[in-house]
């Protein structure tokens, strides 16, 4: 048993009906008790959704509990394939399920006879993987049962397209601007010269599947769903795959040289030429993008050096960390992520980025690094809004877990050369702007606010006395505090009980020594 | 599909399938409720998951509850459940130090088998703080419902009454009360006001967990009827909870309690004043006239006080009458917020309803049935357990001017053209008593007010047909 009160990602079914309700006219069934369709709440709430969420519940009550679903879920699955007549059906496991151990897959094997339906099992095993893995995990199943199904029937379509062309893998419901991410990949790949075959899950459309080995590769933009599907395809198809996320212009370059690359291997071949994206890539990145003017300009200066904590899902933590590191000279004291089971990844990625990095799920863990590195910004989730917002520190947010707030109604990718564009403005945005910064410093602040401590722990140990207090009102508002805590700890460490304003500037010394 | 109207009440029953909170939803008003209270959710990442979306910003405030998650060891009884909870209780001892935990059981502690009732008092008396088990599981209840069983476990902690307090006794205690008193007269000023609980001594206790404002409007209604609420089941904070006994009389605030309401009866001997529920100016007054007829009072000044509330609600009742409602059925306040609504002239064509204890409901059945006869409005079609799928077909044939609804259905249904109402809303405003009638209607009125302002702009119907 684990005490908790917040978690980065949920359950293993909510991957699941993720995946699931992305695709057009597929219909999840949960084998949960009541109230556990919560994800209609969330996708019809968040994503602001005008149709009503393909996720029903055969419900399991205290009858199922003492006699077992016996026809109740084959009847749900056979009712709701008469209601919608969807393509496919998923009969979504639950962790009640898991512990109930019924036969769910004879359930299906029965109701796929009746219905005219394909249905399938999630194969997920609740107590094992988290909501990412699942969704991972269920786009895998669905892309390998439809291939499955046209390799038996022979319409199976392997044939490469005539020109270029990509599958876009793991755009789906509920993710971190996925949509405005998946806008802003096919404007590349389109200036790129490249078609998109399909993007799945997102919008797709279960019985084109058997269409997918006809692209001439794979483009995986987020690390956490998508890569065992893309790797299912190579290792069946031969078809090869692309993961580096194109999040901030260096990225955005090592991306489309793959691309090239790829497409390079068979375009000699295919169309009698090879592609040289180079040209393209200067061009948006001095001119088109303003990121790269931007990290140049005399504004980023003021940045420099600053420190900043990172923190979020395994994708946007690293791509950001590498952002703030190259792009921009930010010094990232902390990078961390959630995905505990792509640590190893994660690590490699950041490794030479930034101080330290931390791989935890436990959110209070997390504040307290927030709270003994102190940086300047935070980027995060919105559980690291809140913890900037306790400790007066602002934050952007970079990655899921997120609010209504994240899913804007305007344009706001984070991939792509646009994308670099929203992150320059988000980073810049959250620091204290330069020479507001300056100026506070330079005439003494504004802020006539009391001071507050805002560390988690204070003593009250330590008195002020009157004129260091007035110096200390004297320092702008919003390193107050910071200069506050220094001297306390200074103070404590050297046993000074009366702080005057000697010790103040004592303690400035010998931070500064 | 044609919708009949009948005259007298129907009622049927659905398959089930529908969306509701989850009952262990309950702990987020109830920690808030009771001050020295810890909730411990024994479940799965799921019940996390779930609280976690649904309190939203709540979670962030440091809340007084916790989720102690099951992992793979504890399923397979690898750990002991003992050993376990203890492990987390002297946590929370320690970093919170409650004066009550109340351990939340769920579907997954079901299934388990986990005897939390049998290992609660162990612990208990091991860590010296007093610990309530509530199964308040979605194999077996509602949203709402979840409130009823952590009451209805909470009654049996509360204090006994001594049983029958002889008149001597109290005779005796009341001249020491007069030797003591400073101001004899003042006491037998109140002694007098308060005729029937001082000189009968009939206790009565209020059960239903309502924000603290709301309780004491409803005590001090009583109380203008000369009847003193002598506690609260929940009260403020867990060592003030009510004395109760077999002369003491109990009657509940909200429709969703029948659980408690039968265990104070059964278990506490309580006698259970069957009322209608204080929501509307039509609820509130017929349910202090039950209270007050059951202590042989005559009501003063009642009529005229509901008289005043409705006059001052002309505004929004000059929006809603004529409007027809659907309620799709999720919480179990549908039955009086009906009743209200129809009084409020509306028609209401069917009331969705997770669970229907008749027999407790009844008064408020009868009260519908009046209201129904009074208004000449067909009485609506009661539907327990309703399928949503089935009430979706049956809305598009009677395109109400109103929906109330879950946001599951919500926003879905507003992109179709049928103004929604999100009714968990009315679980978590203030709707009791008198006082807070304009807040029902405040609600109800929203999205018609909203779309009178929408109206001429002419897209309401906002989804694509394939």
């Amino acid at each position: 048993m684990k005490l908790a009160y917040w978690m980065y990602a949920g359950p293993a079914h909510i991957g699941t009906l993720r995946v699931a309700s992305s695709f057009k006219n597929v219909h999840a069934i949960m084998h949960a008790p009541l109230g556990d369709d919560y994800f209609n709440v969330m996708r019809s709430m968040l994503e602001r959704e005008r149709d009503f969420t393909p996720v029903t519940a055969s419900i399991v009550d205290r009858h199922v509990l003492a006699r077992g679903s016996q026809e109740k879920v084959v009847d749900n699955i056979s009712r709701k394939d008469k209601q919608e007549r969807p393509n496919l059906i998923v009969l979504t496991p639950t962790c009640t399920s898991s512990i109930l151990q019924e036969d769910l897959q004879n359930f299906v094997d029965r109701a796929s006879t009746i219905s005219d339906s394909d249905v399938i099992l999630a194969d997920v095993n609740h107590y094992r993987v988290n909501e990412l893995q699942a969704a991972d995990r269920t786009l895998e199943q669905v892309v390998r049962y439809y291939l499955d199904k046209a390799r038996r029937q022979g319409n199976l379509n392997l044939s490469l397209t005539d020109k270029p062309s990509a599958n876009i893998i793991g755009i789906f419901t509920l993710g971190f601007h996925n949509q405005h991410d998946c806008r802003e990949l096919k404007r590349l790949l389109k200036d790129l010269g490249i078609e998109i075959n399909q993007v799945i899950p997102e919008g797709g459309f279960v019985e084109n599947l058997n269409k997918l080995p006809k692209a001439w590769f794979n483009l995986v933009p987020y690390r956490e769903v998508g890569l065992m599907t893309a790797k299912y395809l190579e290792k069946e198809f031969g078809m090869s795959y692309i993961s580096t996320t194109p999040m901030g212009v260096v990225d955005i370059a090592n991306c489309i040289r793959q691309i090239e690359e790829q497409i390079n291997r068979l375009s000699p071949i295919l169309l009698n030429r090879k592609v040289n994206y180079e040209p393209y890539i200067d061009e948006q990145t001095r001119f088109i993008s303003q990121a790269a003017w931007f990290s140049r300009s005399i504004d980023c200066q003021n940045l420099t050096g600053k420190k900043a904590v990172v923190f979020g899902d395994a994708t946007h933590a690293a791509s950001i960390t590498k952002i703030l590191a190259c792009e921009m000279g930010i010094r990232v004291s902390c990078a961390g992520t959630y995905c505990k089971h792509d640590e190893e990844w994660f690590k490699e990625q950041v490794q030479n980025f930034c101080d330290e990095i931390l791989v935890t799920d436990d959110h209070t863990e997390v504040g307290d690094m927030i709270a003994r590195i102190e940086p300047s910004a935070i980027f995060g989730t919105q559980m690291e809004r809140h913890i900037g917002k306790r400790l007066d520190i602002p934050c952007g947010v970079i990655s899921s877990p997120v609010h209504i707030q994240n899913f804007t109604l305007g344009y706001r990718p984070f991939l792509g050369y646009e994308g670099t564009n929203q992150v320059a403005d988000l980073v810049y945005n959250s620091f204290t702007l330069g020479m507001e910064d300056h100026l506070l410093e330079i005439f003494g602040g504004h802020d006539t606010k009391e001071v507050i401590t805002k560390s988690l722990s204070t003593d009250a140990d330590l008195t002020w006395n009157v004129e260091s207090q007035l110096e200390l009102n004297k320092i702008p508002g919003f390193v107050r505090g910071k200069i506050k805590r220094n001297t306390e700890k200074f103070a404590r460490q050297n046993g000074v009980v009366k702080i005057t304003v000697e010790t103040m500037y004592a303690a400035k010394e010998a931070l500064n020594a | 599909m044609s919708i009949k109207i009948s005259e007298t009440l129907t009622f049927e029953c659905e398959t089930g399938n529908y969306h509701t909170f989850c009952p262990i939803s309950c702990v987020a008003w109830l920690y808030q409720k009771i001050e020295d209270s810890f909730f411990l959710v024994v479940g799965t990442k799921t019940c996390g998951y779930f609280l976690q979306n649904a309190l939203g910003v709540m979670i962030f405030a440091e809340p007084r509850y916790a989720m102690a998650e099951l992992e793979e060891g504890d399923i397979s009884a690898q750990l002991n459940d003992y050993q376990e909870l203890k492990r987390l209780c002297i946590q929370i001892k320690k970093d919170r130090n409650p004066s009550v935990i109340i351990w939340i059981g769920t579907c997954t502690t079901e299934i388990i088998k986990m005897d939390l009732e049998g290992m609660a008092p162990k612990l208990e008396n091991e860590l010296e703080i007093p610990i309530i088990v509530a199964r308040a599981n979605g194999l077996d209840y509602a949203f709402t419902q979840g409130e009823d069983t952590v009451l209805a476990a909470m009654a049996h902690r509360c204090p006994e009454q001594e049983n029958f307090i002889g008149d001597k006794e109290q005779n005796e205690k009341k001249s020491i009360e007069k030797l003591f008193s400073f101001l004899p007269t003042e006491t037998e000023k109140k002694t007098k006001q308060s005729i029937i609980n001082s000189k009968n001594k009939i206790p009565l206790v209020l059960f239903g967990s309502l924000p603290s404002t709301v309780a004491s409007q409803l005590s001090l209604e009583l109380n203008r009827q000369s009847i003193n609420v002598s506690g609260w089941l929940p009260s403020q904070r867990y060592t003030d909870l009510p004395i109760l006994g077999n002369n003491v009389y109990v009657c509940g605030v909200n429709p969703f309690l029948s659980r408690t309401a039968t265990t104070l009866m059964r278990r506490r001997k309580c006698k259970l004043i069957g009322a209608p529920f204080p929501i509307g100016p039509d609820g509130t007054r017929a349910w202090i006239e039950e209270i007050c007829s059951v202590f042989g009072l005559k009501t003063q000044g009642l009529e005229e006080r509901e008289q005043l509330i409705w006059e001052s609600l002309r505004n929004y009742l000059n929006l809603v009458r004529g409007k027809s409602v659907f309620f799709m059925g999720d919480n179990l306040l549908e039955i009086s917020l009906a009743r209200f609504l129809i009084r409020c002239g509306m028609i209401v064509y069917e009331i969705g309803i997770p669970y229907m204890d008749k027999r407790y409901q009844a008064a408020e059945l009868k009260l519908l049935q009046i209201t129904c006869k009074k208004m000449s409005i067909p009485m609506p079609r009661i539907v327990e357990k309703p399928d949503n799928y089935n009430q979706i077909q049956r809305m598009r044939e009677l395109q109400p001017d109103l929906a109330i609804t879950g946001m599951a259905h919500a926003n879905p249904l507003e992109a179709r053209g049928i103004n929604t109402k999100w009714s968990v809303e009315f679980t978590f405003a203030q709707i009791h008593g008198f006082t807070n009638a304009k807040d029902v209607l405040e609600l109800v009125t929203r999205p018609l007010r909203r779309n009178n302002h929408l109206e001429n702009l002419g897209w309401t119907d906002l989804v694509k047909e394939r």
